[in-house]
């Protein structure tokens, strides 16, 4: 996903670390036939997700060369497009992808802009702006983690029953998690979580995105253009 | 046989007890699994000492070994297990994964590549990370 702008920028002390909060076996194909150059880690128990209070993917944070959050954990350049989709023939108006086409332009320019012109790019959020931003977990959230690290170590062991009920609960305390929703329930033929009960909780979403949007603004003057 | 879990260690324990919510250790165990030592002053890493309550003495402590399930929630972190295969998650507290985000400085991990090869994130420093997750899911 993230190979033309690797390839495009990497000279420029700018690199991409890809990571799957999945499991193995469900990643490696993936990762095979797009065979990126950056480096591709698997996080099998979703411990990035705990660490930096992630609830969905695709997820992106940027890190300067100190080591420095200068844009906290956000959407990386999807939208909730696909809630606009036909369930029966998958459908979406072409309205909707030409503006998530929009979308996911926009966020690829500013990573690019960042890359080429780090600190002073408009999309680097000074610590005030950058803290603003955080995502910051909560008592409940943190035993969320818990329980869905002990449901994960739980299903390797063999022990379905008592992995599942851990990741029940830690899907109750924690509603937000996509991540954990979608790593714990049933999957499609194409490995996806995308039957009938997850329509019916993107439905529960109501107006509250899926996504959340990014709030990066066009930069008509972009070195990046 | 104990298993306990802490962040991204996991660790087996033949000699350690868990009665209910209790989960005793000896200062060896401790520091395996957790990465804290146990100090007279306290269980300590790095810098930081946290003191054991002389109040709580009698509910921690016994003949060498610390009920680290209770200090652990006496630190408001969570603390799950699964009493049929013994197994033990020591979590990480919402107040400590905030006090290390609100730095802004990027929490540290490493993590595996499909061949097993760790990476580390701190051993890009000197480079812009944009750091992605996904899923196949």
């Amino acid at each position: 996903m993230w190979q033309s702008l690797f390839d495009e920028l990497k000279d420029h002390g700018f690199t991409v670390l890809a990571v799957a909060m999945d499991q193995p076996e469900a990643a490696r194909p993936w990762i095979e036939a797009a065979a990126p150059a950056y480096p591709c880690l698997i996080d099998r128990d979703h411990h990035l997700a705990d660490l930096y209070n992630l609830v969905n993917v695709p997820t992106a944070l940027w890190i300067d060369e100190q080591g420095r959050i200068v844009r906290p954990p956000e959407t990386a350049g999807s939208t909730d497009g696909f809630r606009a989709m036909d369930r029966k023939t998958f459908a979406i108006p072409d309205a909707v992808i030409a503006e998530r086409n929009r979308i996911k332009t926009l966020y690829f320019d500013a990573v690019r802009d960042w890359a080429l012109r780090g600190p002073t790019s408009v999309h680097v959020l000074d610590e005030g702006r950058a803290a603003a931003k955080l995502n910051l977990p909560h008592a409940t959230i943190a035993e969320a983690h818990a329980r869905f690290r002990l449901g994960l170590h739980l299903l390797r062991q063999g022990q379905a029953d008592e992995a599942q009920a851990q990741m029940a609960e830690a899907i109750r305390l924690h509603p937000e998690s996509w991540a954990m929703w979608r790593q714990a329930a049933a999957k499609n033929e194409r490995g996806l979580a995308a039957g009938p009960e997850f329509w019916a909780r993107v439905d529960a979403l109501g107006t509250r995105p899926y996504y959340a949007p990014v709030d990066i603004a066009a930069q008509p003057d972009s070195a990046a253009r | 046989m104990i298993t306990v879990l802490h962040e991204q260690r996991e660790t087996r324990w033949p000699d350690a007890a868990a009665h209910g919510d209790e989960l005793w250790l000896d200062g060896h165990a401790i520091e395996q699994a957790t990465g804290w030592t146990w100090k007279p002053e306290g269980l300590c890493r790095d810098d930081v000492c946290v003191p054991l309550p002389r109040a709580a003495e009698a509910e921690l402590l016994r003949a060498g070994l610390l009920n680290l399930a209770a200090l652990w929630r006496r630190r408001g972190q969570p603390v799950v297990h699964d009493a049929a295969s013994r197994t033990w998650v020591l979590g990480t507290g919402a107040a400590q994964r905030s006090a290390a985000l609100a730095t802004l400085q990027a929490p540290d991990f490493a993590l595996p590549d499909l061949d097993g090869r760790l990476h580390q994130l701190s051993s890009f420093r000197g480079r812009k990370v944009f750091l992605a997750t996904w899923a196949s899911w």
